[in-house]
This record gives C-alpha cells, structure tokens and sequence, in this order.
C-alpha cells in the first residue's frame, strides 16, 4: 500500500502539519518524514508508477530507476541531516517551507512528465524564497525578490519550451530531448539557468549569502543539483555543456578569492563544483556520467557542512565576513574541525569523498582527450583548493584573532554537523556503497597510487603558493567590498525599465485615479445630499445667479430637509387606493 | 578567567607557527621524492612528466591570484553599491 506514494507527496503533504505539533513532538515528526520518505522510496518497484490522468496527458508522479534513485537517496539524506541541524528554529514557516523545497526536489526527480515536472519546479522556486525571505532584514527582501524575478523568468522560459515542445512532438515524456529545435532550446535555457551555468548565474551568490542559516544548508543542496540531474537526463553528451561546465569550473574561483562574504565565497565555489558536473553531462559517457551522479551526491554533503559550518559561525557571532572574523577555533574547535573536513572534502584530498568523486569525471575527460578542458578543471581543482579549502577555513578560524569570544553552537547543530563530516570521510575511504549504487556499473578505482600522488602534488604546492602570496604580502586582502558580477546587466538597465514605468505607466495611473477620485467625491457628496440639485435647478429657474460650488459645500440640515414620515405613509396609501382602483 | 585556560592557544605562538609550516614544507618535499618513484599512466604525455602537477598546481595558484586581483580592480565596489 505504502508502495503507491509519490516520494515527493510524504514532505509537501507532511509539512503542513508541522504547525500543528510542539516541542518534543514536531522534533521528532520532523525528523520521522525523512525516515518515512526513505522507507518509502526503497520499497518502490523500479519503472514507471503513481500515474494520474490529467485532461489528455498521463502525469506521472514517480519514475524510478538507476539515475533517480541516487538523487533520490541524497535528496533525503541531505533533508534529514538539514532538518537536524534546524531543529532550534521557532519559526513554522520557514520548517514547512523546507519541507516543501524539498519535496519539489523529489517531485523534479521522480517525475516522468513535462508538465508535472514544471509543477515540482515551481513548488521548489517558492519554497526556495520563502528561506531567502525569512531572514528579517531588509536586504534579504530585496534579495529574494530578485530571486523570485530570476527564477520566475527561468520557469516562463521552460513553460513556453515545454508548451512547444509537447505541441511539435506529440508527446510530454520527460527524458532524453537534445538539443535540436526552438523548443528544445527553451527548455534548455530553463534548465540552464537553475543550474547556473554563465552568464544565468548571478542570482546564486546574490542570494544563498542573504539566505538564513539554516535556509542556505537546504539551497546549497537542492535547487542546483535538481537541475543537475534534470540536464543529465535531458540533454546528456550536449557538446556546448563541455565548454560552458569547464568555464563554470574556472571563473567563480577568481570571484571567491576576491570575496569577502564567507557564503559568498561558498557560493562562488558552489558554481564550480556544479562546474565539474555540468562538464561531465557533457562528455557523456557512463563514465562521465557516474562521476556527474557520484560527484553530486559526495557535493550536497559537503557543501552543506561547509555552510552549517560557517552558518554556525554566523549564528554564534552574527559576523560572516572574512574582515571580522580570526581566531575561532579557540572557542568553536568541533565547528573549525568539522569546516577543515568539508574543506578537504570539496578539494578533493585522498580519503575525503571528494576524491573518489570528482576523479571519475577528470578520468572521463582524459579518456576523451580534451586537453584543453583537462587544463582547465585542473587549473580549478587547484583553485578551488586554494579559496574553499583553505580560504574558508583560515579566514573564519585562523588568521589574525579578532578577539571574538564565543562557544560552540547547539546540540542539533553540531550532530548534523558531525554526521556529514562523518559521511565525508566515510565515503572518502569506502567508495563502494556509493559505487553500488551509481547508474552504470562501475568499473574505476580512485586509490591508485599515481591519482593520489598527483591530486596531492597539485593541492599541496597550491597551499604552498597560498602560504608564499600570505608570508609576503601579495595575497588580495580582504576588503569590505562587493564585487559586480552579470547581474549587473540586469539590475542597471532593470532601474532604466523601473523609471520608464513610473514616468508612463505610473503617471497615466496616477492622473487617472486623480480624475476618478475626484468625481466619485462628488457622487459621494450628492448622495449625502440629494436635494442640492433639486435646489440649484430651482434657483436657476427664478433667474438667481448662484455658484455650483457653493451649493456642493453646502451642509446637509436634518431639520430643515427632513421629509415627516406621515408624508411617505399617506403617499403610500394613495399609491395603494390607485391600484386598487385600476386593478381590482 | 576560567574560560581563558580552556581556549586553544596552540597557533599563537610564533614558534609553533614556524613549526607548523616547517612539517608543510617538509611534507611537500617527501611528497617529490615520492612522486619520482611512482608508475605514471596518463591519459595525456605530459602527465607522465616528473612533478608536473605540482609544477602546474603552484602556477595555478600564483596566477590565479594575480588574475583575482587584476578582476578586483574591474569589478569591486562599495558595499552600498546598488541601495
């Protein structure tokens, strides 16, 4: 029976309950959906269920096979561990928004439709900036407007596509398209722009840095890696990917050595670890393609650690830029060790699971002889070592001390914490679990020595560089400063669309509703007083020579006006006498 | 003052700072005496050339660092910038 629930049903459907529970109890309901909706998904049959008829088209609500099902597991594992490390949160809204973010994200990943897979895709947008919005500022306001606007805009781009796309083909399948029509195009450009590959990607470091604490952990998670398996399903061996992954991988990493938001530089990072993804879609192979899905799943739990590692920093000391903070790992030792392993992690060092993850799809471009782009991942391999690895760490932790005194965060926090650095080693030493479940059977082994030398080499002698450029002092301080990104391009000319449509729209309003306003009050007016037309009509008639406007001010007097009710009595028994008259 | 004695104070000295980087820099050298004696079986000729990833991870370092604040210079602004 329990076979027949769509995995993404038991975390919409549940969190509207939260609300409803307190203390103790919602904890553990909250923690309860995860384990659920895992249970759930691995008693579902593999193939095609939960189909529902929806005007001509079958909706189907979950599609289970080897591709999904990773994504599928890390999606669930990733709420548990984010809903863990957000237990202290009071606020409901945010708890069911989260919920149902990721409930979005198992609907776009199980779904076999277009249509309701446009449908999850909206649902994971909303419940996305809801987390940007909670934060009670200002700023993040404005944030999550513009990343509604950016994520509004992709969603009417895919609509059209998939409009087009079920009218020329006939069908809404959702699964291999490739790049071939208008339509096609469409829908790519949706897809693209969750998957922030340049230049639709500024909406990510915009907004995640602005996100709540807890609310970034899930979107560093969900939004992004959704899209990620979106694309390889959809348009797996698109050559154009190869190129736009590989340039991901590079230009976020100059942006993150030069920022001084610390979930900024995770931003940045992020995009280049979707970067390496994006470039693996691309080439193709089942190798390529088990390094995308490995290399996804090892990504979401690092990447949440680091941002539970420095969102704690934010949440103990309410200071997130690098300019103020040093020192913490005097008062915060779990967190530093927890952030150095997501840091290692993320760069890949031997016995982290980044190792045995990113390797494959460096193996896949090598197999395919893509010298260039070879360089090119290499090149931010070694980077991204250089910012996440031990940017993020030495700034917030080491460096100069900035005096702040501070203790550990709170429990939840720190198990869910310990739990993904766990994760991290523990995949990072015994690949197979994950292996296992791959989409293609794997046939590669990371430890080899020469993989372990030359990944060491390359991380190592990058430290050194760092530790050179500190020592003397050619490292870019850091500085309180923002750095424009392609947003630019959009928020300038975006004012030029602002002031347009207050100087036209706006101003054709705004006299209207003057004009209107105006006469409504005389309406008004002349409804509080009747008689005053009957008056003016009167003196017009004797020849007086009165203003209109003065009668209008004229006040209305009850004694002189007022009609004695026997009048309308007598008026009414007349009325009564003539009818009775005519009709009787 | 109690809370004082329990923090970390390990790195605040210049001495173990020193110490701390010594072990790096011995680590990176036993790292290259490794490297010569390892089978190498690239994809591309170069790989197989003699500590060529840690020739190529320090000059991407270095001049990613140089190109970071080349591109500082093109995109930075006040924090205020867009209010």
């Amino acid at each position: 029976m329990i076979n027949s629930v769509p995995p993404a049903a038991i975390f919409i459907i549940g969190a509207f309950l939260i609300p409803f529970l307190r203390g103790r109890l919602k904890s553990a309901y909250m923690l309860l959906l995860p384990v659920l909706a895992f249970i759930n998904l691995h008693n579902m049959p593999k193939g095609k269920s939960c189909i529902v008829k929806f005007l001509d088209y079958n909706l189907i609500l979950a599609r289970v096979d080897n591709l999904s099902l990773v994504f599928g597991y890390i999606f669930i594992l990733i709420t548990f561990i984010a809903v863990l490390y957000a237990l202290h949160v009071k606020d409901d809204r945010q708890h069911i928004a989260s919920f149902c973010y990721a409930g979005g994200a198992l609907g776009v990943t199980f779904t076999g439709d277009l249509l309701s897979l446009y449908v999850f895709w909206e649902i994971l947008a909303v419940g996305s900036v809801v987390l940007v919005c909670a934060q009670k500022t200002k700023e993040p306001h404005s944030a999550a407007f513009r990343y509604f606007l950016w994520h509004f805009v992709g969603g009417i781009i895919l609509l059209a596509g998939i409009i087009l796309y079920v009218h020329t083909r006939g069908t809404n399948e959702f699964s291999y398209i490739g790049l071939s029509d208008p339509a096609s195009y469409l829908i790519f450009v949706g897809f693209c722009l969750n998957a922030v590959v340049f230049p639709l990607h500024a909406w990510l470091p915009d907004a995640y840095p602005r996100a709540t604490v807890t609310g970034a952990v899930f979107m560093s998670a969900l939004t992004t890696k959704s899209a990620v398996y979106i694309l390889a399903r959809t348009f797996p061996g698109a050559d154009i990917l190869i190129w736009a992954g590989a340039f991901m991988t590079c230009f976020p990493i100059f942006y993150a050595v030069i920022e001084n938001d610390m979930r900024g530089v995770l931003a940045y990072s992020l995009i280049n670890q979707v970067g390496f993804m994006i470039c693996g879609i691309g080439i193709g192979t089942p190798l390529a393609i088990n390094g995308v899905t490995a290399h996804a799943f090892c990504h979401i739990i690092y990447k949440a650690l680091l941002f539970m590692s420095v969102g704690s920093v934010l949440h103990m000391t309410g200071k997130i830029k690098a300019t103020d903070l040093g020192g913490l790992y005097k008062t915060m030792p779990f967190t530093a060790i927890c952030c150095i392993i997501g840091a290692a992690s993320i760069s890949g060092i031997p016995l982290t699971s980044g190792f045995i993850s990113k390797s494959m799809t460096l193996s896949a471009v090598g197999m395919e002889h893509l010298p260039v782009i070879w360089f090119m991942l290499y090149f931010a391999s070694a980077g991204v070592f250089h910012h996440a690895g031990i940017k993020v760490p030495y700034f917030t932790f080491f460096s100069d001390d900035s005096g702040i005194r501070t203790k550990e965060p709170p429990f939840n926090m720190c198990l869910a914490m310990g739990i993904a650095a766990f994760l991290c080693i523990f995949l990072g030493v015994y690949p197979q679990p994950l292996y296992s479940i791959l989409p293609y059977p794997v046939d590669y082994v990371p430890y080899t020595a020469f993989h372990v030398v030359g990944m060491l080499e390359l991380l190592m002698f990058g430290a050194l560089a760092f530790t050179l450029l500190i020592l003397s002092g050619y490292y870019p301080a850091e500085l309180r400063a923002i750095n424009l990104d392609t947003d630019w391009f959009v928020r300038l000319p975006g004012r030029g669309v602002v002031w347009l449509c207050n100087h036209t729209l706006n101003a054709i309003r705004s006299m209207t509703q003057a004009l209107f306003s105006k006469e409504v009050l005389s309406v008004a007016k002349i409804s509080k007083h009747p008689y005053i037309f009957l008056e003016l009509f009167w003196n017009l008639i004797q020849g007086k020579r009165v203003s209109y406007q003065e009668f209008m001010d004229r006040p209305y007097n009850d004694n002189f006006y007022r009609i004695p009710i026997g009048l309308g009595a007598c008026l009414a028994i007349v009325f009564l006498f003539v009818y009775g008259v005519i009709f009787i | 003052m109690k809370k004082r004695k329990k923090e970390l104070t390990f790195l605040d000295s210049t001495k173990n700072r020193t110490r701390v980087r010594n072990y790096f820099y011995i680590s990176l050298l036993i790292l290259l005496i490794i490297d010569l004696f390892v089978h190498k079986h690239g994809h591309f000729s170069w790989e197989t050339v003699p500590v060529f990833f840690a020739v190529y991870g320090f000059i991407s370092c270095v001049s990613l660092i140089f190109i970071a604040k080349a591109l500082r210079l093109l995109v930075k602004r006040k924090e205020d910038y867009y209010d």
